[in-house]
């Protein structure tokens, strides 16, 4: 029996962490409604802890010294269509997991703030949760696109029902903005599926075996183009990006924290697993328009926030801002660059989600995020302005916090790609500290209104419960970055030199479109000589 | 045990503890605070003596805590490295920080908030020495930030007042501009160099033959440098945040900024002397700047009323002396006025924060006069600094001043050649000027009848003891040029040792200098009204020295204001105008299009069969026509 659990968990955990969430959702609809919201919560706490013990157990059955694909599982679903149920995970993948569980339990517990429906809320987090795994986790290419597409239903509702006074007009955006990229998303992947079954008469969708597939350079341009604007739009990228301060601003405290700790990162996840992968030559020939586009977003995103008046929106811009430092890096592609930029969406994660957190702890006290509301809170509550100053230093990447390690690893690595939109990009880092001291300076400096937040209290024991591990987080990932990175550098160090070699032999094989071949070719040496 | 190199870790972990321990005890036991943070500070400058006497001369302390972080071919160690250029930063950092602290446990003593000032100030002392102990670039930038962090915290310090706290963003602000330019000397580097440490660096730049075809690479690593530089030790045009942070409490003016802090883009430039010295273009802006600047900042300082705002100027002036000695690749001239200066400036804003204690937080020095009979102490120790800064000898500043002034004369940069006299000029008048301005404060604020409405008393021991410490070194400091200039050899390049003069002639040579003293003793006590009708007489260059040639508001008209309309114009016109407009706009098309559609489903066969004949018709012709 004992034999028996561990033979299932041996082969299965990533199935296991995947599902724990939406067995615990459907358990929760399972409970009687009319209990007291502290028992649901609790469930709820117990399920996503639950989750993150499964997940810690992979990580010490993960090797990190090993670049593969690991806890491998593959069942045949759809043999006629060639669809397998594939599950494994790589250093990337697994970190982002790890991101998804540790962050869930912290947003389980900041639901003390939602009141109405409680069971709902709830369940739909760890459906969501389970979507989100599901995506990182998968390895065939129609699983991917399912648990993708499973991703978008709980956030729609997690919006449309607990979200602000513009919730319906934010979901709608949210909703058909990211329709749009994945319409053209399964477009392509069935577009590759065909095109690898007419060369090898072989129908799959596991993406190991679609990567082998052969394109033209003309095809490789419109198939990347079309996930470009898929996960471009997820990531948000500009100006793909307008329906993200909507969605934000609308969404309970913990959608945000969600959406903005792990769901935006689901774009660049896209590019890496999908993107990069299967079309090198069509990334290789958009990677410096998309390097543009992340940096107009890194000093538009940045201005922007500066011109708000709401401190979630300013949060939100502040995201465009941020995101596009982690595009930057992984489509600079070089080992220092994408280590970066996947240490970024860890980072981002942890004091945007905090910053959210922080977000809800004004909004829940005085209903209003306007930020002319507030003033002086550093006389009033101590304890919440010592924890916003921390996670702003971390926002603005000063070192030692982890911001700075990943913004330095992606600038440095981008600069030896692409040396002067990187310059540009250092511009960020000046605007960066204008929007954050200046929405510090007039929310927690100066005279405090005596009326308005006289009463204000600091921060409770459940918030401090969700801020204390992220603040944490900020110091021991600012000042001992080693075990996190360690853990995906060898699957990042293969990974690229995996597309560089494909891309050279593609080069090689082709005969047509020599001018892009002179291209690439000085892109190759370049990035050997970094 | 501990060994002589793991003690260096402790010199930096010291003050961090002291800060967490003064802020978590000090909440509750507030006088504990201050003896707390005095203790950490003076531990760490027990362990840095230690390490001194110990240093060979020559040689090197290093110890790694840990490899930071790495990532492909880029690795980055927490290398501590201690030698005897750090040895003589680090001395002034405990020392004269260990003073300051002592010094502040009395003037923060009615402080509500002083367990957040004594944890600011540690955590300031520990970013310091990270920043002077850094084996490589970006050890030294931990250092090169936090001390930002720590002087944003501090001038904001009574956060109450929402100038004081813009005025601490403002700093920050400015300073993270450098800091931008000094990533990117980093990146520079690395790319160019495949490592930032630096001891490595030297050897590898060392070892390069045809120094011609680097030399567009070293200027702009030198340029990028210096824009760090600029902004963290207050140059032309960054200069502008530091005036303002006299918001702070007086000892942070005097250990942040004007002791130390100020003076890290002075050390970097000695660090990274194996770079500048291959960068004569460079060199060059750092001349004509820092002439620059000091002449400005030193002509704005005649026209302050503040006495903290005096000094402030004064500082950027003297800050401008040490940039033209770095510039003329006299690195240890540059450090040796760093040292004096670090005694002088800081007993002088050590000596108007006793002014201000005594006057009851009067700052304006039109409202004193007279303080040298109630402040007897406080008098002969702004008095000595006074005589030290003017350039007067025997005193400290004499030495160093002469020094940079015969640094600056025998500069052969290629690019300046035939302007340098004229950069020798500025700099004599500018030290003129400083003894006239310095006078002037000591007269209006010393001499004369008392015109405040305060009763000025002197300030207990535990200020006064820093002060006589402080002017007792400002006077002394000088004669250890030589020394200095022989320890340094070998870690910077030292083209000319230091010459020593009779008193006889450096008295004769500080006639310009007594000069200006006398005048401004003459119009400032005997003279009083004519300063005042000078000032109508000449009342637009009057007016631009104390708007402080309206730099704020070129600054602002120029860049502030610009971008912030810009921001707002990309929120509203292009992210909810352009950028939403076309997503809203498909989805109204899309809308109207239904619309329009549905009008031809009537459910009418008839209506069905005559657009069936039109669509027919249409196709027919366009393929015969075709």
């Amino acid at each position: 029996m004992v034999q028996g659990i561990q033979d299932f968990f041996g082969n299965h955990l990533l199935s296991a962490i995947t599902f724990a969430p939406l067995v615990g959702a459907l358990w929760l609809y399972l409970v009687p409604a009319g209990r007291h919201d502290s028992v649901y919560r609790g469930m709820a706490i117990l399920w996503s802890l639950l989750t993150l013990g499964l997940s810690i157990l992979a990580l010490f059955a993960f090797q990190s010294e090993s670049a593969a694909l690991q806890l491998v599982e593959s069942v045949d679903w759809l043999p006629q269509l060639g669809v397998k149920y594939g599950m494994a995970v790589d250093g990337v993948s697994l970190i982002l997991v790890l991101l998804t569980t540790c962050l869930m339990p912290l947003v389980m517990i900041a639901s003390v703030s939602v009141h109405d429906k409680l069971r709902g809320y709830l369940a739909h987090m760890l459906h969501h949760e389970s979507a989100m795994i599901g995506t990182l986790c998968a390895t065939d290419a129609l699983v991917f696109y399912i648990f993708w597409e499973l991703m978008l239903f709980p956030m729609y509702f997690l919006i449309g029902i607990w979200g602000g006074q513009r919730r319906i007009y934010a979901t709608v955006k949210f909703v058909l903005y990211t329709v749009a990229g994945s319409v053209l998303l399964l477009a392509g992947l069935l577009y590759v599926v065909y095109q690898h079954a007419d060369q090898t008469g072989q129908v799959t969708f596991a993406i190991a075996d679609l990567i082998a597939t052969k394109f033209s350079l003309n095809e490789e341009l419109w198939l990347f183009a079309a996930c470009a604007i898929a996960f471009g739009i997820k990531v948000p990228l500009f100006p793909f990006h307008t329906w993200l301060p909507d969605a934000h601003v609308e969404a309970p405290t913990g959608g945000s924290v969600v959406l903005a700790g792990v769901l935006l990162k689901m774009g660049l996840y896209g590019f890496y697993r999908i993107g990069f992968p299967l079309f090198p030559n069509g990334a290789m020939v958009f990677a410096p328009y998309l390097a543009l586009l992340a940096v107009i977003g890194i000093i538009y995103g940045a201005l922007v926030a500066w011109a708000q008046g709401d401190i979630k929106k300013l949060v939100a811009y502040s995201s465009v801002s941020h995101l596009g430092y982690c595009v930057l890096g992984f489509v600079a592609l070089n080992t220092i660059s994408v280590s970066g930029s996947i240490y970024q969406m860890l980072n981002h994660g942890v004091s945007t989600g905090a910053l959210f957190l922080l977000v809800g702890v004004l909004y829940d006290r005085r209903h209003t995020r306007a930020i002319s509301e507030y003033g002086g809170l550093a006389s009033k509550v101590p304890v919440f302005a010592f924890l916003f100053l921390v996670f702003t230093l971390s926002s603005i990447a000063l070192p030692l916090t982890n911001g700075f390690v990943g913004e330095f690893l992606i600038l440095n690595g981008s600069f030896q790609v692409f040396p002067v939109l990187t310059s540009v990009a250092v511009l960020g880092v000046i605007l960066g500290a204008v929007y954050m001291l200046t929405l510090y300076m007039k929310t927690c400096f100066g005279e405090l209104d005596e009326k308005k937040n006289g009463d204000l209290e600091d921060v409770k024991a459940h918030e401090l419960m969700t801020l204390i591990p992220l603040l944490v987080a900020v110091f021991v990932m600012g000042i001992y970055p080693k075990p996190i990175m360690k853990l995906y550098e060898p699957t990042l160090k293969t990974y690229i030199s995996q597309i560089e070699e494909r891309r050279a032999t593609s080069i090689a094989n082709s005969e047509s479109a020599p001018k892009t071949v002179a291209l690439s070719e000085t892109k190759v040496v370049k990035g050997n000589k970094s | 045990m501990i060994s002589v190199e793991s003690s260096l870790a402790y010199i930096i972990l010291l003050p961090l503890l002291g800060s967490a321990a003064a802020f978590v005890i000090g909440r509750n036991n507030k006088n504990w605070a201050g003896w707390i943070a005095t203790l950490a500070a003076a531990s760490s400058f027990g362990i840095v003596l230690n390490l001194f006497s110990r240093l060979s001369k020559g040689g090197t302390f290093e110890f790694n805590l840990f490899n930071w972080f790495s990532a492909g071919s880029f690795s980055v160690d927490f290398m501590l490295r201690f030698d005897a250029l750090t040895a003589v930063m680090c001395l002034v950092i405990t020392g004269v920080g260990s003073l300051i602290h002592l010094y502040s446990i009395a003037y923060m003593a009615e402080d509500e908030g002083k367990h957040r000032f004594f944890s600011y100030l540690n955590l300031f002392l520990f970013s310091m020495l990270v920043l002077v102990l850094g084996g490589n670039l970006l050890v030294l930038f931990i250092g090169w930030e936090g001390v930002g962090l720590c002087s944003y915290l501090l001038i904001g310090f009574w956060f109450k007042n929402l100038a004081y706290a813009a005025a601490g963003r403002k700093a920050f602000v400015v300073n993270r501009i450098g800091d931008a330019g000094f990533l990117l000397a980093i990146f520079l580097v690395f790319q160019q160099f495949g490592t930032i440490d630096f001891v490595e660096l030297a050897k590898l730049i060392g070892a390069i033959s045809d120094f011609q075809s680097y030399i567009p690479v070293f200027t702009l690593i030198g340029i990028c440098l210096f824009i760090g530089a600029a902004g963290k030790s207050a140059q032309i045009p960054l200069y502008v945040w530091l005036p303002d942070a006299m918001a702070g409490p007086t000892p942070v003016s005097a250990l942040i900024h004007a002791a130390t802090m100020v003076t890290a883009g002075v050390y970097m430039m000695a660090r990274a002397n194996f770079i500048f010295e291959h960068a004569p273009y460079a060199m060059a802006v750092v001349i004509i700047i820092s002439v620059l600047t000091a002449f400005v900042a030193g002509t704005t300082a005649i026209a302050q009323n503040d006495i903290k705002k005096v000094l402030a100027y004064s500082t950027v002036s003297q800050l401008g002396f040490m940039f033209m000695a770095a510039g003329s690749g006299a690195y240890w001239v540059a450090i040796f006025h760093v040292v004096t200066h670090a005694f002088f400036k800081a007993c002088l804003f050590l000596g108007a924060g006793s002014v201000i204690h005594g006057c009851h937080h009067e700052q304006d020095m039109r409202h004193m006069g007279g303080l040298s009979k109630l402040m007897p102490i406080t008098f002969v120790t702004y008095l000595l600094s006074t005589l030290a800064i003017a350039g007067i000898a025997p005193f400290s500043g004499y030495w160093s001043k002469h020094a940079i002034l015969a640094a600056l004369g025998e500069n052969a940069n290629p690019f300046l050649t035939g302007s340098i006299e004229i950069a020798v000029t500025l700099a004599s008048i500018t030290a003129v000027v400083t003894a006239f301005y310095m006078t002037r404060s000591l007269a209006m604020t010393f001499l004369g009848e008392y015109r405040g409405h305060a009763h000025p008393h002197e300030s207990p021991v535990l200020m006064t003891a820093p002060l006589v410490i402080l002017a007792a070194l400002a006077c002394v400091a000088g004669y250890y040029g030589g020394d200095l200039s022989h320890y340094l050899e070998g870690v910077v390049p030292v083209h000319h040792h230091f010459h020593k003069e009779s008193i006889g002639a450096a008295l004769a040579h500080s006639w310009t200098a007594i000069l200006g003293v006398v005048v401004a003793l003459v119009l400032y006590t005997k003279l009083s009204e004519i300063p005042g009708r000078i000032y109508k007489a000449l009342s637009p260059i009057g007016k631009l020295l104390s708007n402080k040639y309206y730099l704020d508001e070129i600054f602002g008209a120029l860049i502030v204001r610009p971008l912030e309309s810009l921001a707002r114009m990309l929120w509203i016109k292009v992210d909810q105008g352009i950028v939403d407009g076309t997503v809203n706009g498909t989805a109204a098309v899309v809308d109207v299009s239904g619309e329009v559609v549905r009008s031809f489903q009537t459910g009418q066969i008839r209506t069905y069969m005559v657009m069936m004949f039109i669509g027919m018709v249409v196709l027919m012709s366009l393929y015969l026509a075709l």
